[in-house]
């Protein structure tokens, strides 16, 4: 804006800002800094569970084979940043006790508002999957590993097009009653706005209770956060991200597709919402990462902070 | 994922999503929202690569075609300081002018103006800032001098009867001074308001700002001058534009600065994004329900172009979403 002077371009250090704008300081990992500038506002939950699905939703969509050793390393690193969710599972299927066996201590179920969808994704009905979950989430009840359930297309689909709060209802409420601990609201092809998220949890707010709820935003449209704030406006505290925003959109050739936790993280400091995670530490994962997978991050914080 | 089938045209699948919202069910949304397209200005001008004047001039066509209501054609600068703007004459001189469309152009100082007004503009715009340091590194002046400059122009503008738009500058943070307390853009946009600017944009310059602090600094602002007088300006730099602006939507703000394809780097963070998309605005407005006037695909082929003519990439979402590569 305005005439800038080339002078300007190095008006503040990297650290510098770092330190002002990024809250990053001498504080316990996740701690906000006092000296930052935040603001909450009412009505907002006070603190935020981040669902990092980088390891799994991300590297699943990008093109390049990722080694396991690096995958291992990502992993690792991103144990370290305060994330207490980093899923790192891959699909559920009828044989699902290899997993358990390979030490898996949670396992997730991946539903769909949509029947086309469901029909192309996992080759059944609705109806038909949920007979599959149910057969999974009891079992695994029973050893005593949580499930978290997931619905796809919750504010459209690829194939359908728009998608009725109506029925994301009847699909949560289902995986809900099935012993799922936790539904995960995921707009698969980035195309929520703002008052279809309203909408839509509206509905599901009526049989599930918001603290057993959270979002999973693509930003395929740049939609995401906008989303994602508004759906804690609502209550919702629990919120899915990938690190460096991996994982494109399998719709929608070369469009984007998860939002990135390092701009999730920047937007929830600045709310004044705690949530455990060191955002500087997440940042290095999410270079380590893109390094290792050979392409630029998705996240505008990264880009901003990681000079050319 | 199993392979997938695309049953509708990519381009098209996201576009299909629109559809009226009762503006009920999200509060004190406005019904409508004017949006200032700045990327012929803010955009190009933070551009590396200089564009010809005749590309300049379709880009500005293309708009007026997409149906903005506001497009910002250039600024009235030293080509010293700003080279990209050296053609500011031919520029507003070259473009249609197509009835309802207003083309502001900057001006920094009285002699601008006088230059802009004998080359055919019909409104002007002016930058403040809410920063005593920023405003010494940027115009080598303090606030307060800042406005005896504008009262100038403010003047000369108002015997014109040319209106005059007032930017203001770091809102939300600046890179020198670090936080920027909302009594003080309070102070300064009730001045430029008080002198005759029919309406500020606020500009979170580098980006910095999230939707509390968003919220902390229109609150006092709309203390001090009417939100219908307001506009804002987010900058992408962190991602959090979007979320920035329907903060402001939800307080009452109804006009909103975008640029196409987002274009315009951050001059304070190297190989950082600038600007808020213009697509991705108004696919997000449209979602809402409230009109802008705007047609989606004509911007986003004004995008596509003007990112063919600087040779990169698009940085609108909705605009990577729908382009096949």
């Amino acid at each position: 804006m305005g005439n800038v002077p080339s002078a300007v371009k190095h008006c503040l250090s990297y650290q510098q800002l770092l330190r002002e704008h990024l809250w990053i300081g001498d504080s316990v990992a996740g701690a906000l800094d006092p000296a930052q500038e935040t603001s909450q506002l009412p009505g907002l939950p006070e603190f935020v569970k981040i669902v990092e699905v980088g390891p799994r939703d991300g590297l699943q969509n990008e093109k390049v084979i990722v080694p396991t050793d690096t995958k291992i390393e990502f992993i690792n690193r991103l144990s370290q940043t305060g994330l207490s969710v980093i899923e790192v599972t891959s699909f559920v299927s009828s044989k699902w006790v290899p997993q358990v066996a390979a030490g898996a201590t949670e396992i997730s179920v991946f539903g769909a508002a949509s029947e086309s969808f469901s029909k192309k994704n996992i080759n059944c009905s609705i109806e038909e999957s949920m007979r599959k979950f149910e057969e999974v989430v009891k079992s695994a009840r029973h050893m005593n590993i949580p499930a978290r359930g997931y619905v796809s297309c919750a504010l459209g689909c690829p194939y359908e097009g728009s998608i009725t709060p109506q029925k994301v209802t009847e699909v949560s409420k289902r995986l809900y009653s099935m012993g799922c601990y936790e539904i995960s609201l995921g707009d698969t092809i980035g195309v929520g706005t703002p008052g279809s998220m309203k909408r839509m949890l509206e509905s599901v707010m009526k049989e599930i209770p918001p603290g057993a709820l959270a979002v999973h935003c693509h930003d395929t449209y740049g939609q995401a956060l906008a989303n994602i704030l508004t759906a804690l406006q609502m209550g919702i505290n629990v919120v899915d991200s990938a690190v460096s925003g991996l994982g494109g959109c399998p719709y929608a050739n070369g469009a984007s597709g998860n939002v990135a936790t390092e701009d999730l993280i920047y937007m929830l400091n600045g709310l004044g919402l705690n949530t455990g995670v060191n955002l500087y530490k997440v940042m290095e994962a999410g270079d380590f990462i893109c390094k290792a997978v050979n392409k630029t991050t998705n996240s505008k914080v990264a880009q901003a902070s990681f000079n050319a | 994922m199993a392979a997938m089938k695309k049953a509708l045209p990519p381009r098209l699948v996201g576009l299909t999503f629109f559809r009226a919202v009762s503006t009920s069910s999200m509060g004190t949304l406005p019904k409508q929202v004017k949006i200032v397209e700045v990327g012929p200005r803010d955009g190009l001008q933070n551009e590396k690569n200089i564009v010809p004047t005749p590309v300049k001039i379709k880009l500005i066509d293309m708009l007026s075609e997409g149906g903005l209501s506001v497009i910002e054609a250039t600024s009235f600068v030293s080509p010293k300081w700003v080279p990209q703007m050296a053609d500011h004459t031919e520029v507003l001189k070259g473009i249609q002018k197509f009835p309802g469309i207003n083309y502001p152009v900057l001006v920094p100082n009285l002699k601008g103006f006088e230059t802009a007004v004998a080359a055919g503009a019909k409104e002007v715009a002016i930058f403040g800032a809410a920063s005593e340091l920023f405003t010494k590194k940027n115009i080598n002046c303090s606030i307060e001098e800042s406005f005896q400059r504008f009262d100038a122009t403010l003047k000369a503008a108002r015997s014109a009867n040319i209106p005059v738009r007032g930017y203001i500058s770091c809102v939300l943070g600046c890179p020198y001074e670090g936080k920027i307390s909302p009594a003080k853009v309070a102070e300064v946009t009730k001045k430029l308001y008080s002198m005759g600017c029919y309406e500020i944009s606020l500009g979170d310059t580098i980006g910095v700002g999230t939707p509390g602090i968003m919220k902390d600094m229109l609150s006092a602002v709309m203390q001090e001058v009417p939100p219908a007088a307001l506009a804002v300006h987010c900058h992408d730099t962190y991602g959090q534009a979007l979320a920035n602006t329907l903060m402001a939507l939800q307080m009452g703000v109804s006009v909103v600065d975008s640029s196409v394809a987002g274009l315009g780097g951050c001059p304070y963070a190297q190989g950082a994004s600038g600007n808020l998309a213009t697509e991705d605005l108004v696919y997000m407005l449209e979602g809402l329900g409230i009109h802008t006037g705007v047609n989606l695909q004509k911007v986003l082929e004004a995008g596509n172009f003007i990112c063919q003519a600087l040779n990169r990439k698009t940085g609108s979402k909705v605009a990577q979403a729908t382009c096949k590569l």
